[in-house]
This record gives structure tokens, sequence and C-alpha cells, in this order.
């Protein structure tokens, strides 16, 4: 061997092929049961079908994968080996290079959806869609707080959800709050069953925290579910009033003393016009959201909810109350899924238990995970691909929540950061003796 | 009283195989320190394998049931040992040292994956096997009503105590026991006394997947029917009673699993049955806010 090998544990074609048949052996014994076997109704009783064609494409695959994966791993290993040598770019100042391409694409995608509904106006399903995503690119950024930026691991988000739609959809029917007058008030709610949850066990370590914001999430839709008095149970509550624009409803007929948006403005009316609304509403919402976090993030108070991420003893012997700080993150991650709660309610017209499943949990969480926990855009990007996939292409749709999962443990396994994060010192010091601080830029 | 006598047999079966399941969580958290999530999708593909192995029994005219039912043990637990070591070796191992939050992450994604997976290659309806087991010991002749044990909980029972007390001399007694108790106590004073902590720990983590795998087989001897979802619940309650016992304490974790399955029986039998979930979590936020430890857990000091 002449060649120069800059890899330190050059694999031979002997040992790489030992090891990926070593891995598809495993892969053997687990697809046995799985894939190899199955039960099928057979007249009324289970019958064992035999899938052992599947079985060794399977194996095949899984070899053949192998081998290109160690493959691929040591190429990448060795690219970057010869890259940080020739560079003498550091690490910061690479990460400096990506954020701008990242802040460039933020404000490309802001125009991107400023204009889309007015490009695909008379579209009812791309803007539809969009909609989705904003909805989920907000509940991605309220999670965000919780998850990414106080490292407090949410398992039952979808419980603020829940509580701001239904009080929205409570508030509109049996009282008839508007939905300007319901927004604050469901918000709030929202925010206060995250401090009624949080104060007992905010105390405790994270993993615990996990297990019990997911029972929660669990005891709400179990709730709505059997009490039919309030919620009207597994039926739902349907004819939820649309939000109005100033006052202005989106009607073909105004009501009595009203006037509609299309009468007002002296337009056509068309079925779009509120479609384009409730898009630009979620949007503003949205930005607002992102405008506050932000904000956020440069008080005090989001440099504590960072810290405590980091090292929770060190903050506690700095004489932070970690209690205090963890509970307004998630009093205020709450209040943000409450928001999103109320759009939901508004926009669907109807809502049910159906919508607030441990599934939809998992999604917000993989969106946040996805993206890369604490980075604003990563949010956007991961709430794009999650939504955009399915809706490419139906047949996949039942692979979803199967490439979720797989995708969470590689992101974690690959990149624990998530695709779009940086945790940089927030304060390092220059070769010139000079501190900086570069949280800001890093973001 | 016979029907309280009756609750409590139900109650004790149900605490039987989620203590089976708890310990799988408590002996992980024990020694790495994190939630397997995907303990329960464990148990619940233990399950999704008994099935499949009593259906091959069946088509062949196997009719002993003690062989039937061994053999099926034997089956699932090598299977599932098998997962157990897959899943600790591709999602926690890299992540071994890192963050908190990654690995917990990482098992979340790994639940979710395994209950698809399984939704997919096994279909999503419902499984069911003809009754393998029926009857058992009239106990009581209560007037209007009968108190009795099915040979199906009677087997639960005996299977558990056997099965905890060789797992007890196991860990008490064994080379392999001294080691994992080693690894539980320091990982990188047990690696300097020429301990495989790697090893160590897939030991582990197959031996929780076996325990899991006679839960999920006596799950499918005793209800008779499986889905894809089983494992979530189940694994919910079956941490719920690690943590009420104390997480880390095996001992602890069977006890846990006898109360919570008491409890959510006899609230199920005289409270609201539709609630008996919630009743579930309720103990468990009761239990951490008031004795964070469990009941024979030791307080957990962490140092810097």
């Amino acid at each position: 061997m002449s060649a120069v090998v800059f890899a330190r544990h050059a694999m031979t074609p002997a040992e790489r092929l030992r090891d990926a048949g070593w891995v598809a052996f495993v892969g053997l014994i687990l697809g046995i049961p799985l894939v190899g076997l199955t039960t099928v109704d057979v007249g009324g009783r289970l019958g064992v079908e035999t899938r052992f064609g599947l079985l060794a494409a399977a194996v095949a695959a899984v070899f053949a994968g192998r081998l290109l994966l160690r493959w691929a791993i040591d190429q990448a290993r060795n690219r970057k080996q010869e890259r940080d040598r020739a560079s003498t770019a550091t690490a910061a100042d690479r990460a400096h290079g990506a954020q701008r391409v990242v802040n460039v694409l933020g404000w490309v995608a802001l125009g991107a959806s400023i204009a889309l509904p007015i490009v695909f106006s008379d579209n009812r399903y791309v803007v539809d869609t969009a909609t989705t995503v904003l909805i989920y690119v907000m509940l991605g950024w309220g999670l965000n707080v919780v998850v990414g930026l106080a490292g407090l691991l949410d398992l039952g988000y979808v419980a603020f959800y829940a509580v701001g739609a239904y009080s929205y959809a409570l508030l509109s029917t049996q009282f008839g709050w508007s939905f300007w007058e319901a927004l604050p008030v469901s918000g709030a709610l929202a925010a206060s069953f995250g401090i009624l949850l949080g104060y007992p066990i905010l105390r405790l370590r994270g993993d615990y925290l996990a297990i019990v914001t997911l029972g929660f999430g669990e005891i709400i839709r179990i709730i709505l579910v059997n009490w039919t008095e309030f919620s009207n149970g597994p039926n739902g509550i349907s004819s939820i009033p649309r939000p109005s624009f100033f006052g202005l409803d989106f009607t073909r007929s105004a009501p009595e003393g009203g006037q509609t948006f299309a009468g007002f403005f002296g337009l056509e009316f068309s079925p779009m016009h509120r479609l384009i609304f409730l898009y630009y509403l979620i949007l503003v919402l949205a930005l607002l959201t992102h405008a506050f976090v932000s904000r956020l993030r440069k008080l005090p108070v989001g440099r504590a909810w960072e810290a405590l991420r980091e090292d929770e003893i060190a903050c506690q012997a700095m004489g932070m109350n970690t209690t205090n700080i963890k509970l307004s993150a998630f009093a205020i991650g709450a209040m943000l899924g409450g928001f999103a709660g109320v759009f939901f309610a508004a926009r669907q017209g109807f809502i049910s238990p159906e919508s607030f499943t441990f599934t939809e949990s998992a999604i917000i969480l993989a969106i946040v995970v996805l993206g890369g926990m604490g980075s604003q855009m990563g949010v956007v990007l991961a709430a794009t691909l999650l939504v955009l996939i399915p809706e490419f292409g139906r047949n996949f749709a039942e692979y979803r929540m199967l490439l979720f999962g797989l995708a969470m443990v590689l992101i974690m396994v690959w990149r624990p950061g998530g695709l779009l994060s940086h945790r940089e010192p927030t304060v390092h010091l220059n070769a010139s003796g000079k501190t900086a601080a570069t949280k800001e830029a890093a973001r | 009283m016979a029907y309280a006598l009756q609750q409590l047999i139900n109650g004790l079966t149900l605490g039987a195989m989620y203590g089976l399941i708890a310990i799988g969580y408590t002996m992980v958290y024990g020694i790495i320190g994190m939630i397997n999530f995907a303990h329960g999708d464990i148990f619940m593909v233990s399950a999704f394998i008994a099935v499949t192995a009593f259906t091959i029994l069946a088509a062949a005219d196997v009719t002993s049931i003690p062989l039937a039912l061994t053999f099926v043990l034997i089956v699932s637990i090598f299977f599932t040992s098998a997962y157990g070591w897959a899943v600790e070796r591709t999602a926690y191992r890299p992540l071994r040292g890192s963050t908190r939050l990654a690995p917990l992450i990482s098992a979340i994604g790994m639940s979710i994956f395994l209950q698809n997976s399984v939704q997919l290659t096994q279909g999503a309806r419902v499984k069911p096997i003809p009754p393998v087991l029926e009857g058992g010991i009239v106990l009581w002749e209560a007037p209007g009503f009968t108190v009795q044990i099915g040979w199906s909980q009677m087997l639960i029972i005996v299977t558990t105590v056997i099965l905890m007390s060789a797992f007890t001399w196991m860990i008490t007694q064994t080379p392999f026991g001294r080691q994992q108790r080693a690894c539980e106590q320091d990982r990188t004073m047990a690696a300097l006394l020429g301990v495989n902590v790697d090893r160590t720990i897939s030991y582990t983590f197959m031996l929780g997947a076996a325990l899991a795998a006679v839960a999920g087989v006596m799950v499918t001897v005793y209800y008779g029917v499986v889905d894809f979802f089983i494992g979530f619940l189940a694994g919910i309650k079956a941490f719920t009673a690690a943590v009420l016992g104390g997480i880390g304490s095996l001992p602890g974790a069977m006890l846990g699993g006898l109360l919570i399955g008491l409890i959510e029986s006899f609230w199920a039998a005289y409270l609201w049955a539709e609630y008996k979930d919630v009743a579930t979590f309720g103990i468990l936020c009761l239990v951490l806010m008031l004795r964070p430890s469990g009941l024979l857990g030791r307080p957990e000091v962490e140092k810097v």
C-alpha cells in the first residue's frame, strides 16, 4: 500500500465484508419474526404466512446498506481530516458563514410566505397546505422554547394545544365570544395549565418530566373523550364560529346589522377570501411568536433558560431559582401552544379528541428535534418537510410515522444537536484577546 | 367481599405482568441512568412473536399445552432479547456520554419506529388467538357470585414468582450479577477493574427484554388478543410501577407493579372504569411530588 491513507483505521475489503455480513445476520434474526412471518386471518382463524422472499430482499438491502454506509462514513471522515488540515478557518468562522446563509434563507422564506397566497390565490389546496405548515411552525416555535431553549423534554405538548382549542370552541359556542376575545383568554388558560402541571413536577429531573407530561397529555385526552357533558365526548364540537376581519364576516350573505368582507370592499364573494385571511392570520401569529421568542432570548430570562439547559447544577450554584426559570419556559411554551390551538379550532370549525393524540405530540417534537433544538429556522425547515412529504406521495403516508421515528434516532446519533444547530459558547476568547458575544450571531 | 377477592386475584395477575416489564425499566435506569422509552414496544414485539409462535403450533397440531408454552416462551425470549440488544446497540450506545436529552429522544424515536414497523409488517388489525388455557379453580361459591382463579392467572403468578427468585439469585450471587451491580455503582471504576462495561450493559438490555418477553407471552395467553398499540400504555404503567417502587431498585419494581395492578383493578371495579388510566397517571404525579425516590429507592445525589 503506497497510497497515503488518511484514515487511521482503514478497513480491508475482507473486514468490510465481514462487518456487513454480521450486520446482515442481525438483520436476519430480527427480520424472521416480523418480516419473514406474519399471521393473517384465514376464515375467522389466524394462519401463518411466510414472506421469505421479502426477508431475503431486506437482508440483502441491509448488507448492501451497511457496506455503503461504512464506506460513506470513512470517506466523510477522510475528507474532513483533509479539509481541517488545509484550511485555517475555525469552527466558529464556519458556523458564522453557515449562519449567514440561514439568515438569507429566512428572509427568502418570509418573502415567499407573504407572496404565496397572491400567487396561488385561486388554488385552495396550496393555501390550505401552507396554513397547515404554518400551524406546525407555530407549534414548533412554542415547543422550541421548552425543549430547545430550556432543555425540558415535554411529551404532552398537544395537551396545551387541546386546552387552547377547546377553550375557544366552548367560549364561542356556549358564550358567544369572538375569536379575538377568546384568543388571549385561551392562551392564559393554557399557560395556567402549564403552571399547574409544571409547579410540582419541574423540581424533578428531566426524564421524569418527560413521562409526566406524556401522562398529562393522555389524561387531557381521556377526559375529553369521557366527560361528555363538558366536551361532547368523541363526537367533538362542531360549528365553531370562524374569525372575522375587524367585524366583517366571510360569508355570502351579511348577518343582521353586519357587513360581509366582500360587500365592504366591493368584491365579488369568494370562499377563497376566508382561506387567504386565515393564512395571513396564522402567518402574523407565527411571526409574532417568532419576534416574541427572539426578544425573550436576549433578556435575562432567555439567557437563564439556555444556561439551565447546559448545566443545571452550575445555575443553582450561581444562585438562580431554577424552578421559576423552568416554570416560565413551560408556561410560555404552553401559552403559545394554546394560541395555536385557538387558531386550529377557528380554522377547522370542528374539533374532537382525535386531533390531540400522542402522535401529534411526537410530530411536534420531531419538528423541533429534526430542525435543531433551539434553532428557529430549523423548525420552519422541518415543519415544511414533515407536512409536505406525505402530501407529495399518498402511498407514502403510511410510512410517515416510521420515517419520523427512524429520523429521530438517526439525527440524534449523527448530530445530537439537530440539523441546524450550533452550540457555541455565549462568550469566547478571540485571538486578539478581546471577548466577543457570538451567541446572537450564531443563531 | 367475594367481588373484592376476585378483584384482588385479577389485580395480582395484572400487577405481576407490570412488575416483569418494570424490571426492564429499573435495571436500565440503574445502569445507564436513562428511561428506555422503547421498552414498552419491545414488550409489544414479544407479544406479536408469541402470537405467531402459537399460530405455528396450532397449524402443526401440537396439543400438549406445557410443550406449547415452553416452545413459545423460548422462541419469544430469544427473538425479543435480540431486539433488546439491537435497540441498545443502534440507538443508545452511540449516544453514551452525550447530553441527557439525546438518548431520551432517540428512545422515543425508537419506540415510534418499532410501533410503526410492527403495524406495517403485521397489520394494524387486532390479532386474536384461540384460548390456550381455559377454566380454573373455583375458590368460593358466594350467592350470586363465584370467585375463580383461572389457570392462566395461576400460570402468570407462578411464573413471575419463579422468575423473580431466579433473577434475584442471578443479580446477587453470580459473576454477571456482581459485574452488573458494579457498573451500576461506578462505570469508570468497574471498567478499570476489568469489567467489560459495554457487554454488561448489552446483557442488561437483553435480560430486561427477556423478562418483557415473558410478560408478552403471558399477556397473549391471558387476554388472547394483541395489537401494535399495547406497548404504549403497558410501558407507561410499568414505568409508573418502577417509579413507585423506587427506580433502580429491583424489589421495588416488583412491589410497584403489584400495587399498580391492584390499584387499577380496584379502581376499575369500584370507581370509574373509563378513568383507570387517569388513576395510574395521577399516582405517578403524586409519587413524584411527595416521594421522588419511590417506596424502596435511595434518594439520588447528583455530583458535579
